[in-house]
């Protein structure tokens, strides 16, 4: 299967990863090489084979909705790479 | 005899009789670290004070008459995609280089409250992507038996420490033969539990339909003392599966006396190594020997297992890491002029290679248009894969295959072509996909002196069969070595 430097940015952008030109090149390739390999499941008749979406078969498991204070909020803030206050500051997203 | 020439329950053993103490196990594996770890590089980090501060708390207890927990004093090794408080945990990905977990993941915990010393955090494929830890973002682990070669992956840092005597034991998660593969190049045993078995609160998500964390050790009841440690259901964990675990130390003295062996056809493939077909082929003597029945059986859609599990995992990992995004932790680009370009640079900068190829393969098969024919089929196609198994179980207890098709591989060998390098998970992703537990163990060595892994998969929830079997077989065998010079 090829794709396109198209298709390839358009899931760069999709994926949020700026690509170098270089990086483009390589994906177009090998992102092709193992869609090719990937096309052989196309050879099972999977008409009425129902999607394994969970291995386990389990009910769907609700929780109480009980909220608590994590107890270690500064371990959290320590890592933000900008904050002031108990905010995560980023670039100005509203003109 | 010296401390790491036992096992991990004699080191448990001695420091609840006080023979030895928690103290000393530390020193003796921190200073084997410092000797032999720069050759294997099977640590990203390793805090030698947290360590012994650890285990002279253990101390502590024994002396108080308190129950130190039944791996007192025992050293194990995280794989640094699981996060330990106060820990770096770097998924060994630039994007969290600076990463400091402000919590403790479950298993953490239970191996805290088990007694344990948690060990340093051990190298992998950034983001468990790989099936040779070369692809680690802080340089490569090497293999034990030969530090030209690669330890496997992508838990390569926990299987060489482990197999290197650094540590009894240690953590791995198995994505698609993760802790498997790496245990059979590094000649130690490894295993996968059933998918729920394990909470994965703490571990950092890579594809959450097959994830699961296991353990490593030097014999297969080491492995099963630490898997009754870190197994049970956890409500942090909506996967975990709520039944009760078993102590599995005290199931697997059975033998193998009439158990039923299934040897599916599709494993023993035309190209794979012929010095790993014939341990394979003697392993499965030696479980006649023992009273096993072995009989032939077809799992006729293992060739579709690389392809659906090279759908479904780069499509769940695309969704996971859209979270490193460079505003809450991690790297944050210092190029960026708006939102988008700081989104977009930081995972650009923080990203390695094959990591960005699986994002953009997820992406693009979840990308409008191309669901149905990807990630849909995919799962289509794991449902025939999963009935495949549920067949052969009907007439058998556990599968034999080899668990991986060659011993370990030079460094460098399969760097550059992204479809060979997954090859070498042909045997062990349909584990995963089909949610069962599977263990690798060693079965022989090659030639060259590589070891070679035998792989057991049994039906879900029966890791006690699985582990009973290959204790058997290691009771019959003698194939639990020390890497020469260590």
């Amino acid at each position: 299967m090829s794709l396109t430097d198209q298709d390839v940015n358009h899931v760069a952008r999709l994926a949020r990863l700026s690509l170098t030109e270089e990086e483009r090149v390589r994906m177009r390739t090998q992102l092709g090489k193992i869609l090719d390999h990937i096309a052989a499941l196309n050879k099972y008749d999977t008409a009425d084979v129902p999607p394994t979406s969970h291995v386990v078969a389990q009910p769907n498991t609700g929780r109480e909705d009980d909220p608590r204070v994590f107890d270690n909020i500064e371990g959290i803030l320590a890592g933000a790479p900008d904050k002031e206050d108990v905010f995560f500051k980023v670039p100005k997203v509203i003109e | 005899m010296s401390l790491h020439e036992t096992t991990a329950r004699e080191i448990a053993n001695q420091v609840r009789s006080r023979k030895t103490s928690a103290r000393k196990v530390a020193e003796h594996f921190l200073s084997r670290a410092r000797k032999h770890d720069k050759t294997f590089k099977a640590f990203l980090s390793l805090d030698e004070d947290a360590t012994r501060a650890q285990a002279e708390a253990v101390d502590e207890r024994v002396l108080a008459g308190k129950d130190p927990g039944p791996l007192a004093g025992v050293p194990v090794a995280i794989k640094d995609n699981m996060c330990v408080r106060g820990q770096r945990t770097t998924c060994a990905s630039k994007i969290l280089e600076n990463y400091v977990a402000p919590y403790d993941g479950t298993a953490i915990e239970k191996l805290k409250r088990a007694g344990a010393v948690l060990f340093g955090k051990t190298n992998l494929d950034e983001f468990a992507m790989g099936s040779s830890t070369e692809n680690s973002g802080f340089g490569a682990t090497r293999n034990p038996w030969d530090p030209s070669r690669v330890p496997g992956g992508s838990s390569g840092g926990s299987a060489a420490a482990v197999a290197a005597r650094l540590a009894p034991l240690a953590l791995g998660s198995d994505t698609g033969g993760s802790i498997r593969q790496p245990a059979a190049l590094c000649g130690v045993v490894g295993m996968k539990p059933t998918y729920g078995r394990v909470s994965r609160f703490g571990l950092v998500a890579f594809a959450s339909s097959l994830d699961q964390i296991g353990p490593f050790a030097w014999n297969v009841e080491d492995a099963a003392l630490l898997l009754s440690v870190v197994s049970g259901y956890d409500p942090k964990d909506a996967t975990s599966v709520d039944r009760p675990v078993p102590d599995f130390l005290s199931t697997i003295a059975g033998g193998a006396k009439g158990l039923r062996i299934g040897l599916p056809k599709e494993y023993f493939i035309e190209g794979m190594d012929p010095e790993v077909e014939s341990a394979v082929r003697r392993a499965v003597k030696t479980f006649e020997s023992l009273g096993a029945r072995v009989t032939d059986v077809s799992l006729p859609h293992t060739d579709a297992g690389l392809s659906v599990y090279y759908v479904l995992a780069p499509s769940e990992a695309s969704s996971n890491l859209a979270r490193f995004d460079g505003v809450r932790y991690g790297l944050r680009s210092q190029k960026a002029g708006n939102l988008l370009e700081l989104y977009e640079r930081s995972r650009a900068e923080g990203f390695g290679p094959e990591v960005k190829r699986r994002i953009m393969l997820g992406t693009y098969a979840l990308s409008s248009g191309y669901y149905d024919a990807y990630y849909l089929k995919a799962q289509k196609v794991r449902t025939l894969i999963r009935r495949d198994f549920e067949k052969a179980f009907e007439n058998v207890d556990v599968l034999l295959t080899p668990t991986s098709p060659t011993p370990a591989f030079k460094a460098g060998e399969k760097a550059d072509d992204p479809l060979q390098m997954y090859l070498s998970d042909v045997f062990t992703i349909s584990c995963n996909l089909a949610g069962l537990p599977g263990l690798s163990l060693p079965c022989g060595f090659s030639s060259g002196g590589l070891p070679i892994g035998l792989q057991i998969m049994g039906r879900p929830f029966e890791e006690d069969r699985v582990l009973g079997a290959a204790r058997a077989f290691e009771t019959a065998t003698d194939f639990i070595r020390i890497p020469g010079g260590l």
